[in-house]
């Protein structure tokens, strides 16, 4: 019902807006009758009104319109000529028309019976009757019954959505209308009909979206000079100055906010044409499929919404093409024959993300990677090295399809890149994901919009840069010890290793084509392009900020470091960096791609685990499974507190039992030489413990092969870890032997 | 027909210079500018214009010319160039001129002389030989075209 009451909503605005323009073209058409281009526009409009009129079952709007459709059409096709008379005539529709629109805006039906149709449709047709009677003889016209309008509907017209209602019986019908609706009505005079009130005429307006572009670049403008004033008077003493200034920051920021939903528009625009083109696709390759979709108000920038039009529909060709089978295949396969396409979206930390997902075949990566090889898209060597999520990711590749037949439906070599390359022109990324036989799903993430973004400001030298917050994956500040020990040099390339994972460096300097600045300390900025993560290595964060998106000249447009550039709170240019670019440039992909591999490597074989290898005792080695560790945590020995025998900490609000590993396991408890102590937070039975070891060494995933040496209360054994005997800690002894285990 | 035309002149290296007043928006005093790293070399930076980025492009080393000292500070000359806007720094700023050819007489654009660098005859249209000095009237679009500079050996358009 909401969805009806917004159609006919739009479905007033835009008659109104065309009934202003026929009272021009009307009155102009009176001084030049015979203009073949005011009579086709006034046809349009009135034929457009009917139309809807007909969809939505105004049955009196649209029989009015049609008798009227029918004197136009033949006005413009040369049978009559426009005198006074018919103007007269016309108008008098336009007006009734504009009454009946109005009664339904306030009753929601156009039944009221204040409003005189028929007498109009009576001059109408009397005058439609005349030229039947003194016409030049058109065959048609002389078969037509007098009375009747019904068989001079042009040709063209006969797709018209209701062409089955016979006019000749509405105008009788005196519509023996819904009581409901009759009551509503306050019974103006006809006259004041027309001059009441449009509310939801009044309510919108329709404005030229360049207009809106340039309000939208005049905010960026308003806030990159806010925060200047912001800046300035920071910390002033005129007290009246920084209360404006104030001010001046919150109508701003509401402003842009304004401004920024004025351009957004729901995501069900675009899917408003799916079920069509889904249903169109089914019928044509002999599908079954039940469309659903799911968030259709998601918004986003209009600009956005129009680039993602033409992907999103190629997408959900494919996923009918190429995923969904035939309801013979399905049955056969064990699935229920009509296959299901679902469409998403929603908002996911400041981007929108649509995904398509079928239950079709599926792709499998053996096919993939064979007709990769095939068209020579990779090398055999190089898919031998790839994940299979990596082959998915192949199907973006220039020239890449592999429908076994070309319908004219998909299957062309040409596509995929395609939808990869523009959703990437709109700052977005695409994955695919999918399971043999079960289906496929296919995300798709654009930013909401793309002339203001948050991103983070990082200072290299003199200059500062900006990060896209939507590259962004975390922070990592590396002091000088750490650093010696985190990062190691593999053949020249610096990596990371971040908890026990490999993450390549660049450094940020390097990029820019500098030295590489000489420093104890390493600021890593975690960043994430594709399925491409590294570490950048910068000089120094600043912070995040909502920064104005500003496009470069032509000259720089070949430079892969940057995507663009914007103006800083102290009126300085700064530039954007590209991170995908910077990641393709610098080749980093390949190392990624390693890194990837020995992630999911570990993540999926059995036998190896994610251990914590922590120095306890004074120089002794012993290591717990990471996935027993909650957190590490440092105190000081002074928020130490005892309670009985037992040592404890404050901490997140409760208290946070310790104990002491080295005499848990037989060890001499180390001297500390300082006032820290390292304790790893375990969570046995939601109850957290925490172990205070000597210091963690590393985060290792191995294979742990146990070995009976060492075996005692707390140990379960060792095992060589690092090439070196480990003792592997026994938690639930360790936590059970100190009484504080359940 | 029409024979007169307006110059925005300017030196650069001791060359006098003039580009079309038509294409160009504004001069300014030195602006400051943030340096891109990796850029061509002609590149000087970018500059704030009223919110919007410019891109500085040095006419001295676009052209091939030696190096402005360091304690000068360049003026700019924005042009329209291609729906852009082209900040060009240059040494100093000169009058806006009118050549007119119908009282000048003799005063017509000629091809610029073949032993003129091509690195410089391929940014002008002609050059004006006034009584007093020579002009070289700059084509703003081929001066901004930065990227090609690098290989190019002089392939005009």
């Amino acid at each position: 019902m909401d969805d009806d009451a917004e159609i006919i909503a739009e479905f007033l605005v835009e008659s109104h807006e065309n009934l202003d323009q026929l009272d021009r073209d009307l009155v102009e058409l009176e001084q030049q009758p015979d203009s073949r281009d005011l009579l086709s526009s006034v046809f349009r409009t009135i034929h457009t009104i009917k139309g809807t009129s007909g969809f939505l079952a105004f049955n009196r709007l649209e029989a009015l319109t049609h008798v009227g459709e029918n004197l136009l059409s033949r006005l413009r096709d040369g049978e009559m000529a426009l005198d006074a008379e018919i103007t007269e005539a016309l108008l008098a529709m336009v007006d009734t028309v504009r009454a009946l629109l109005n009664s339904v805006e306030e009753t929601g039906g156009d039944t009221a019976g204040d409003v005189d149709v028929e007498s109009v449709v009576a001059v109408l047709k009397a005058l439609l009757e005349g030229t039947a009677r003194t016409g030049e003889d058109p065959a048609v016209d002389s078969e037509e019954p007098p009375g009747t309008a019904t068989t001079v509907i042009p040709a063209a017209e006969v797709e018209a959505p209701s062409p089955a209602i016979e006019p000749v019986e509405i105008p009788v019908a005196d519509e023996p209308a819904d009581a409901s609706f009759v009551e509503l009505v306050e019974t103006p005079a006809a006259d004041d009909v027309i001059d009441a009130k449009r509310g939801i005429v009044d309510a919108s307006v329709r404005v030229d979206v360049d207009l809106l572009d340039s309000l939208v670049q005049l905010v960026g403008e308003l806030v990159l000079t806010r925060n200047q004033v912001l800046q300035r008077t920071e910390g002033d003493e005129d007290i009246e100055l920084v209360r404006a200034a104030q001010r001046l920051d919150l109508v701003a920021s509401e402003l842009q906010e304004g401004i920024m939903k004025t351009r957004m528009q729901p995501i069900g625009q675009v899917w408003s044409k799916m079920p069509r083109i889904v249903r169109d696709l089914a019928v044509q390759l002999g599908r079954d499929v039940n469309l659903v979709m799911e968030g259709h108000d998601t918004e986003l920038d209009r600009s956005l919404l129009e680039a993602l039009k033409g992907p999103l529909t190629h997408l959900v060709r494919n996923a009918l093409d190429h995923g969904i089978e035939t309801p013979e295949d399905r049955i056969a396969a064990g699935k229920p024959g009509q296959g299901r396409l679902q469409l998403r979206a929603f908002h996911e930390s400041g981007q929108v993300v649509v995904e398509i997902t079928d239950d079709g075949a599926g792709i499998d990566p053996q096919t993939i990677t064979r007709v990769a090889i095939q068209r020579g898209v990779i090398t055999r060597e190089q898919a031998s090295r790839m994940e299979p999520r990596e082959i998915l990711n192949l199907i973006f590749q220039p020239g890449f399809s592999t429908a076994t037949e070309v319908t004219n439906v998909s299957g062309r070599g040409v596509g995929m890149d395609v939808v990869r390359t523009n959703i990437e022109r709109i700052g977005g990324t695409v994955d695919m994901q999918s399971q043999v036989g079960i289906g496929t799903t296919c995300r798709v993430r654009i930013p909401l919009t793309l002339a203001i973004i948050p991103a983070l400001v990082v200072g290299e030298g003199d200059e500062t840069y900006a990060i896209p917050q939507a590259n962004l994956v975390e922070l990592v500040r590396l002091e000088a010890e750490d650093r010696e020990r985190s990062v190691e040099v593999l053949a020249g390339a610096p990596l990371l290793r971040l908890r026990g994972h490999l993450l390549p460096l660049v450094s940020l300097a390097e990029v820019l084509g500098r030295e590489r600045p000489e420093s104890d300390a390493l600021t890593v900025v975690v960043v994430q392009a594709d399925d491409l993560r590294f570490g950048l290595c910068v000089d120094v964060v600043h912070d995040t900020q909502e920064i104005v998106v500003k496009p470069i000249g032509r000259q720089l447009k070949t430079l892969p470091t940057y995507a663009g550039a914007t103006i800083m709170g102290d009126g300085r240019v700064a530039l954007i960096l590209d991170i995908p670019g910077i990641a393709h440039s610098r080749d980093v992909g390949q190392h990624v791609a390693n890194a990837a591999r020995t992630e999911t490597r570990a993540a999926e074989s059995e036998d190896t685990t994610a251990l914590l290898v922590l120095e306890v005792g004074g120089g002794r080695r012993a290591a717990m499974p990471l996935r027993d560790v909650s957190r590490l945590e440092e105190f000081s020995i002074s928020k130490i507190e005892r309670s009985g025998g037992a040592e404890a900490v404050q901490y997140r609000e409760g208290i946070l039992p310790l104990v002491r590993l080295a005499p848990a396991i037989g060890l001499v408890e180390s001297v500390r030489e300082d006032d820290q102590v390292s304790v790893v937070v375990h969570e046995s039975e939601s109850r957290l413990v925490g172990i205070v070891i000597d210091r963690v060494l590393d985060v290792v995933d191995a294979t742990v092969v146990r070995s009976e040496v060492g075996r005692r209360s707390g140990v379960l054994g060792s095992a060589v870890i690092q090439d070196r005997v480990t003792d592997l800690v026994d938690l639930d002894a360790v936590v059970s032997l100190s009484g504080l285990g359940a | 027909m029409d024979h007169s035309a307006q110059y925005c002149t300017f030196w650069v290296d001791g060359l006098f210079f003039g580009v079309a007043v038509s294409e160009v928006q504004e001069v300014l005093r030195y602006q400051q500018l943030t340096a891109v790293p990796a850029a061509p070399e002609a590149i000087q930076g970018l500059i704030n214009l009223r919110g919007q980025i410019v891109t500085a492009l040095d006419l001295r080393c676009r052209l091939g010319l030696a190096a402005r000292p360091a304690d000068a500070l360049p003026m700019n000359v924005i042009v329209r160039s291609r729906g852009e806007v082209v900040s060009l720094l240059v040494d100093d700023i000169g009058d806006v001129i009118t050549v007119d050819t119908t009282t000048g007489g003799g005063l017509e654009l000629e091809p610029a002389p073949a032993n003129v660098p091509s690195i410089v005859q391929d940014v002008l249209v002609g050059v004006i030989p006034l009584p007093d000095a020579i002009l070289l009237v700059l084509d703003a679009d081929r001066a901004a075209d930065v990227t090609a500079v690098p290989e190019t050996t002089g392939g005009t358009a």
